[in-house]
């Protein structure tokens, strides 16, 4: 999968390795393209990813405490939608990614163009 | 002496089109008064300069008495600091004392050398603490004796805080037996200080009470270890270079380390006096706040007479300023201040009190309507004359205090049951006083909020309580009219009054108080974190804010019946170390009483130099911390220590720091560090609503700062124990309380077990014991665990056991992580540490 070429501009795909990696109700963080991507298993077994680094003051997302909607960075309470990125508490938003899982229960992430 | 002289005319040429306002004063009625004409417009017409004696921006003089106990610190009672003057454009010289005003050339004259010409000038000097004539005040270079202090300033409060918390200061004695005396001896005691209060009249509070709500109140008072002596006055200081005691007429002598003068204020009029304005008891003003006799020259506050009238309390303060402020600005000319009628309503020494108009009846036709319930503190007495009341004492239930308030300012007609103005007789209670309420009652009397301006807020979207209060400002100044704010908001929102979730929720997306949420826990056999949210979220859902405070509740609850859900843990508690700034953390491992060995020296060297740890700090606990290590890097940094885990990172109990103690201290009386490690061992890792830092000191010089710790122990002599709780020395500074003083340390590790158990059970999520202590009241704590009242310590004793019993270290984990991935790097890119390294 990984590299794989879609129609939509230059939207490339990056397998992450087994979804079971990310406990629920945790994230974990990634490499890819050479960015940092956290990618969070939602207790109801969702996915979500977005930019690992706080913009605030480079908190580790991926070690933040998580709700169906938000990421709470660690560091100074920062809050973040998942889906949409946006700060609940007033500071820039994140990045995000599509995230899915492929038939072998892989993690698969869409960098690029959305 | 450098003149800067500017000339009225000179100045009127220049480009500045603006009068030029001049105010001597930066108290509170100095400041409250350019605020209300800045809120008129006032800086499009003058250029205003303000000079103040304190060198600070304007605080909340009220608030003073919380400094002192310790609930408010210095900085929270500012009203407007030095940045709001520089953004609204005045010009203020602070630490600057007004020497002398011409008012032929209209100048005034300060103490730095400056001459400020003026078009307008303000006088706001206010008033200062009263010494009455007694011997030994003095020094005989003639200062003020070291030890001796008024009661009025910052200053004073800060000098007093210090001096009580010398060591060896134990006892003071304070002079005057009125609102501030008792404010003063409540402040004093809060810091374990011996208070003796000293009165002069027959009884307390003589200006606004009769002597049956004196007597109640004394019984309140006491009840607060603080010692009465009415009828009493003070000759003599004693002590040559110190203090070390007072004199009394016809009574023994008091010794004592410090004493408090209290008695009364007077206004400043020196300045008055000296620059030839009229002045008798104070400066005699009009009722438009103008000195007599001057077209130019105002006065406002303490230092004024209006009327044969001066005033010492801060509602009529708020409505000369309006008054003068419509004055000055043209904004109302017709504005005419007329008098106060004052009511006071005040939280003295803990105790609720309202006082307005007569304290008894004075003519034969006069009634008297009295009820007195001296056990609970309770005292009410109300005179009314031609159906109308003229006077009232509430003391320790203030329920009505809305509704007589305005019946006395207003002449209301009185029910014929007079015994329902001091009580609701069946009626719905407490709102029927605040509908009854007029749209123009004041009811914040420190920020001037009236309940139109309150239901206004409500009605404009602000529908919670502290909504309202943030919108207004209401309040926000001594805080004693929360309760009304609070019924005045539910009357507005008719019922459809929102709850402040934050108020009373254990955490924020659950929506009950914490007794509830624990009922509904063990209702529901309720054992996980997601079975929480399940059974008692808005609609199921889970609350990423909610999940620590929850995990440590049920963790507390359950021991170990507990199933423990890593996702609901903070990152620190997922991987057993505090979380640094630049993604790293610190490790701390455990070193019981700060006591440790060669062997652990040389291992954690060892695992220093291994794994290039770029800082090792010693902590305020005793504890050596190795700063800056990956996440990745944890287990391995932990088998290599291969030492527990020493909790530096959790909501937990963290540390027992101890001094030297008797083994080698010659002035040891007790073997604190011994104690201190059996505690730490015993309760090592608890989980609790916040932070626990202990101490354990083996004498009264208190080398381990136990006075100031969650749990803080000194030995003392006679082999006995004394147990403070409540204490603090960070963000916030506390003294805590004493607990109890036992003969052993068994006994002291089974209260200090018991104690925590109830914060445990009790506390607020991340509620400190500061904050604890002081809420349920030392008195109900030492009811509850020294003298087991109410029958609970073996239960208390019996979960603390449970919770010990279920303790695993943490740093276990290292061999069989619990989650997948559980120390892996959360920014996999980024090249450690960004922290520079020593």
């Amino acid at each position: 999968m990984s590299g794989m070429m879609s129609g939509m501009g230059s939207v490339r795909s990056h397998n992450l390795g087994p979804a079971d990696q990310i406990p629920p109700g945790e994230g974990r963080a990634f490499a890819v393209n050479g960015k940092q991507v956290a990618v969070f298993r939602l207790r109801d077994g969702s996915l979500r990813a977005v930019s690992a680094v706080c913009p605030h003051r480079g908190g580790p997302l991926a070690d933040g405490t998580i709700d169906q909607q938000v990421v709470i960075c660690p560091l100074h309470q920062h809050a973040f939608d998942l889906l949409s990125g946006c700060s609940t508490t007033g500071t820039e938003p994140l990045a995000t990614y599509r995230v899915s899982l492929d038939g072998e229960q892989n993690l698969v992430l869409e960098t690029g163009a959305v | 002496m450098t003149s800067v002289l500017d000339t009225p005319r000179a100045r009127k040429t220049g480009r500045d089109p603006r009068r030029r306002l001049v105010v001597i004063g930066n108290g509170m009625a100095g400041a409250r008064t350019v605020e209300e004409i800045l809120a008129r417009g006032g800086a499009d017409q003058f250029s205003i300069t303000m000079f103040g004696d304190e060198p600070y921006g304007n605080y909340n003089r009220i608030m003073l008495s919380h400094v002192l106990s310790g609930e408010e610190s210095d900085a929270d009672i500012f009203l407007n600091s030095l940045p709001w003057y520089r953004d609204n454009g005045i010009d203020l010289h602070a630490g600057v004392r007004v020497e002398r005003i011409d008012r032929f050339t209209k100048h005034v004259f300060s103490s730095d050398g400056r001459v400020t010409p003026y078009d307008t000038l303000i006088i706001a000097t206010g008033s200062r603490s009263h010494m009455p004539p007694m011997d030994g005040l003095h020094t005989p270079a003639g200062s003020v004796k070291p030890g001796v202090f008024g009661f009025r300033t910052i200053d004073d409060t800060r000098k007093m805080v210090a001096h009580a918390k010398e060591d060896h200061h134990r006892r003071a004695v304070v002079i005057g037996g009125g609102l501030l005396g008792l404010e003063a001896a409540y402040g004093l005691r809060s810091h374990g200080i011996e208070v003796e209060v000293i009165h002069s009249g027959g009884h307390l509070m003589s200006a606004q009470m009769g002597p049956d709500g004196g007597a109640v109140l004394r019984r309140s008072v006491e009840a607060l270890g603080i010692g009465v002596h009415t009828g009493s006055r003070t000759t003599a200081v004693l002590g040559t270079d110190r203090v070390t005691g007072v004199r009394l007429r016809d009574k023994p002598d008091i010794s004592c380390d410090m004493v408090v003068v209290a008695a009364g204020i007077r206004p400043n009029v020196d300045l008055a006096v000296l620059s030839g304005l009229p002045v008798e008891r104070a400066i005699v003003v009009d009722d438009q706040l103008r000195v007599q006799d001057e077209d130019d020259i105002y006065a406002v506050g303490e230092c004024v007479q209006h009327r044969g009238e001066v005033y010492g309390l801060v509602a009529p303060l708020w409505e000369q300023a309006v008054v003068l402020a419509n004055h000055v600005t043209g904004a109302d000319t017709s504005a005419a201040y007329l008098g106060s009628r004052t009511a006071t309503k005040l939280k003295v020494a803990g105790v609720e009190v309202a006082s307005m108009g007569l304290h008894g009846p004075e003519l034969d036709t006069d009634e008297h309507i009295v009820f007195s319930e001296p056990s609970r503190g309770v005292f009410k007495s109300i005179v009314v004359r031609d159906n109308k009341m003229v006077g009232a004492t509430l003391l320790g239930d203030s329920r009505k205090v809305a509704y007589l308030t305005q019946a006395f300012d207003r002449g209301l007609p009185l029910p014929e049951e007079r015994l329902s103005l001091m009580f609701d007789l069946g009626t719905p209670g407490d709102d029927v006083g605040v509908a009854e309420l007029d749209d123009d009652a004041q009811v914040c009397n420190c920020n001037g909020v009236s309940k139109k301006a309150l239901a206004g807020a409500v009605r404009g979207g602000c529908t919670t309580v502290a909504g309202a209060m943030d919108a207004t400002r209401a309040g926000k100044g001594c805080g004693s009219c929360k309760l009304l704010v609070q019924q005045v908001v539910e009357w507005a929102a008719g019922g459809a009054v929102e709850e402040d979730p934050a108020a009373s929720y254990y955490v924020p997306g659950i929506p009950l108080d914490k007794p509830a949420l624990m009922a509904e826990i063990r209702k529901r056999g309720l054992r996980s974190v997601s079975q929480v949210f399940q059974a008692l979220g808005p609609g199921s859902a889970e609350d990423a804010k909610s999940k620590m405070g929850l995990a440590s509740l049920l963790k507390m609850m359950l021991a170990d019946q507990y199933i423990d859900e890593r996702d609901a843990r903070f990152i620190n508690d997922r991987v057993h170390a505090n979380i640094q700034r630049d993604g790293t953390f610190s490790v701390v491992p455990q070193m019981k009483g700060g006591v440790t060995s060669v062997q652990q020296l040389r291992r954690i060297a060892d695992v220093a130099e291994k794994h290039k740890v770029p800082l090792i700090k010693l902590t305020g606990g005793q504890r050596i911390d190795l700063l800056g290590i990956r996440k990745e890097d944890l287990p391995q940094v932990w088998a290599d220590l291969d030492m527990p885990s020493g909790y530096a990172y959790g909501k937990s109990f963290r540390t027992v720091k101890t001094c030297v103690g008797q083994d080698f201290c010659r002035y040891g009386t007790g073997d604190s560090t011994k104690l201190g490690i059996d505690i730490e061992s015993r309760f090592q890792g608890l989980e609790s609503p916040a932070k626990l830092k202990l101490a354990v000191s083996g004498c009264p010089r208190n080398c381990a700062e136990s006075l100031v710790k969650d749990v803080g122990v000194v030995a003392v002599e006679g082999g006995r124990w004394e147990i403070y709780v409540g204490g603090a020395a960070g963000a916030h500074i506390r003294k805590g309380d004493l607990l109890a003083t036992v003969d052993s340390p068994e006994e002291v590790q089974v209260l200090t077990g018991r104690f925590m158990q109830y914060y445990r059970e009790r506390a607020n999520w991340l509620e400190r014991t500061y904050a604890f202590v002081p809420r349920v009241g030392i008195e109900h704590l030492r009811a509850v665990i020294v003298e087991d009242a109410e029958g609970r310590a073996a239960g208390l004793d019996a979960a603390m056991q449970a919770s010990v019993d279920g303790y695993v270290d943490p740093w276990r984990e290292r061999d069989d992580p619990l989650t997948p991935g559980q120390f892996r790097t959360s920014l996999p890119l980024t090249v450690l540490p960004q922290v520079p390294v020593r």
